[in-house]
């Protein structure tokens, strides 16, 4: 498969986060979606495909539930899923990473795209942390890939500025916001997707033996309740609030 | 115990959250090791309290960002038991490979972090907190803003090893310089509009207000959709940044959940709407309902009086 993309399953954006007993209560959310950044990553895979560098696999890594992605993916393009079948939340960055470069070794892709971040975790270790353990150039922060003969180009924001990097295959691309939003299925990529085999691998399947995992979960909680604030009406009352940033909040 | 610190530069310069980070990794009581790829800011560093040796690692790999390369070259002088660096991009990219090299796990955007190696972080953009317990070895990434700077008046030796590594991207072309305007990702404030600003070239008040204070200008996600002016690097919200400044003055926002989970730890937060009902109310210290028009010439005023005592 010439291209791969990761794609994560997470509670919308738009979901309310409720809690039970010492964690966030994933039974809760009422919403599911593909991780915001992994949909500009899979947008950019269609389009690679559509100008002729080949076919798509869409990789997740998570439990039963998640599989919903991929056939959110196959319904817009993507040619072959693999699901990466894990029970719990894994906390331990390794353990993942290990998991999908061993799925990615195995269909042999040359072009690896994913979020910057997922928008669950927050954390970007995914991405580059492959690429080190491929060995592959890992290009961050990109919003367009365009072909060029046998390289791609690539937009990223870099520490230096907006640049255009070229990068020869095999390389992996973390996406930040795209130039493109996701496309929107029609309804016979929506039917195909149904019948679109699934195909559901195991650590052991993939030959992984995980790390014992050195990150244990401690509890997940609320984010403390601010005490109500004070209200003013009009623009005059700006006088006062800037007096009381001095003078009560002593912020500027 | 050995600690790496991995050193930021903006444009060849130290970036200043360096020096938080030193002052967080002081907590460990161990040998503080800052290693500086391409040497940016070795010099600097070795001034910083509390910094035990400096490590420049020079070579021609480090004259664009590719961060495996950069990794492969300094790897060797990386030798701590805790690696750290900011959860920047730069240091959540550098980090999250260290990592895959040594095979220790990586915990990014650290906001609270004890002896015992129970560290604190925000998840869902802040719409919860979520403690971790590591044993053994680690890397990981400290949001910026949490830890006071570390304060001058060390003396470190540096040590300069000349080391490179394969590259494998080149530049074709720059398309704009790194934005020499503050990045509200390490602002101590932020000035953010919403669509409520009416127009894109109506931000030109903001700008005026944050260069009297020192501030980062933000922007909600609206406004970044409506409008091709204003950047993604400005969103603040869970698709842009999530930030935790001192002060977070929020004009024209109305407060979608998602903008609330990118700001709601700032320590505070100032709302200027015309609607009275807006749910930014609801998180703000000190809210105004007024049209942005008539408040913000009166914020600049107030703002550039004090300025001047």
């Amino acid at each position: 498969m010439a291209i791969a993309v990761l794609l994560k399953q997470v509670p919308d954006t738009t979901s309310k986060i409720s809690f039970g007993g010492n964690s966030v209560d994933l039974d809760s959310v009422t919403k599911w979606s593909i991780s915001p950044y992994d949909e500009y990553a899979l947008e950019s895979a269609l389009r690679l495909k559509d100008e002729g560098l080949g076919d798509i696999v869409a990789i997740t890594c998570g439990p039963a539930r998640s599989s919903k992605v991929l056939t959110d993916a196959a319904a817009v393009g993507v040619d072959s899923l693999v699901h990466i079948h894990v029970e719990e939340s894994i906390y331990d960055s390794r353990n993942v990473q290990k998991l999908l470069s061993s799925a990615l070794r195995r269909l042999n892709c040359e072009v690896i795209l994913c979020g910057k971040q997922a928008a669950d975790t927050n954390s970007g270790t995914t991405g580059p942390g492959i690429s080190s353990i491929m060995g592959i150039t890992c290009v961050s922060l990109v919003s367009e890939i365009i072909i060029e003969g046998e390289n791609l180009i690539a937009k990223r924001s870099g520490p230096s500025g907006q640049e255009k990097i070229q990068v020869s295959k095999p390389c992996l691309f973390t996406f930040d916001k795209g130039t493109e939003e996701l496309r929107r299925p029609n309804v016979r990529g929506i039917m195909m997707a149904k019948k679109k085999e699934v195909e559901t691998l195991s650590s052991s399947d993939l030959n992984v033996e995980l790390f014992e995992s050195s990150v244990e979960f401690d509890s997940q909680f609320p984010p403390p309740e601010k005490p109500p604030g004070q209200k003013f009406e009009g623009a005059e009352s700006v006088t006062s609030v800037v007096k009381k940033l001095r003078e009560e909040a002593n912020v500027i | 115990m050995e600690i790496s610190i991995i050193a930021e530069n903006t444009g060849g310069v130290l970036n200043p959250v360096t020096a938080q980070i030193i002052s967080a990794a002081k907590m460990f009581e161990g040998d503080i090791t800052v290693v500086c790829p391409g040497g940016f800011g070795a010099e600097e560093v070795a001034k910083i309290s509390g910094v035990g040796k400096v490590v420049s690692v020079e070579g021609d790999c480090f004259s664009d960002f590719d961060g495996l390369a950069w990794c492969q070259a300094i790897e060797s002088v990386v030798t701590g038991e805790i690696l750290l660096s900011s959860s920047s991009n730069f240091g959540r990219e550098i980090i999250s490979i260290l990592a895959a090299i040594r095979e220790i796990p990586a915990i990014q955007d650290i906001t609270e972090l004890t002896k015992e190696m129970v560290f604190t972080r925000p998840v869902l953009s802040g719409k919860a907190i979520e403690k971790l317990k590591i044993s053994g070895p680690c890397a990981f990434t400290i949001r910026a803003n949490i830890f006071p700077a570390a304060e001058s008046g060390g003396n470190a030796d540096i040590s300069i090893i000349n080391k490179s590594s394969e590259v494998g991207i080149s530049v074709k072309e720059a398309i704009s310089k790194a934005n020499e305007k503050l990045d509200v990702s390490e602002a101590e404030i932020i000035i953010s509009g919403g669509r409520g600003m009416g127009s894109p070239e109506n931000f030109a008040h903001l700008y005026e207000i944050s260069e009297v204070v020192g501030a980062a200008v933000g922007a909600s996600r609206a406004a970044v959709d409506t409008w091709e002016e204003i950047p993604h690097s400005m969103q603040v919200g869970q698709t842009g940044k999530t930030v935790t400044p001192k002060l977070y003055v929020a004009v024209g926002i109305s407060g979608a959940i998602q903008h609330l989970a990118g700001m709601r730890t700032s320590k505070y937060i100032v709302a200027i709407n015309k609607d009275s009902e807006a749910p930014i109310f609801g998180v703000a210290d000190y809210g105004i309902v007024a049209n942005w028009e008539d408040a913000l010439p009166i914020l600049k005023d107030e703002l550039e009086k004090l300025a001047l005592d």
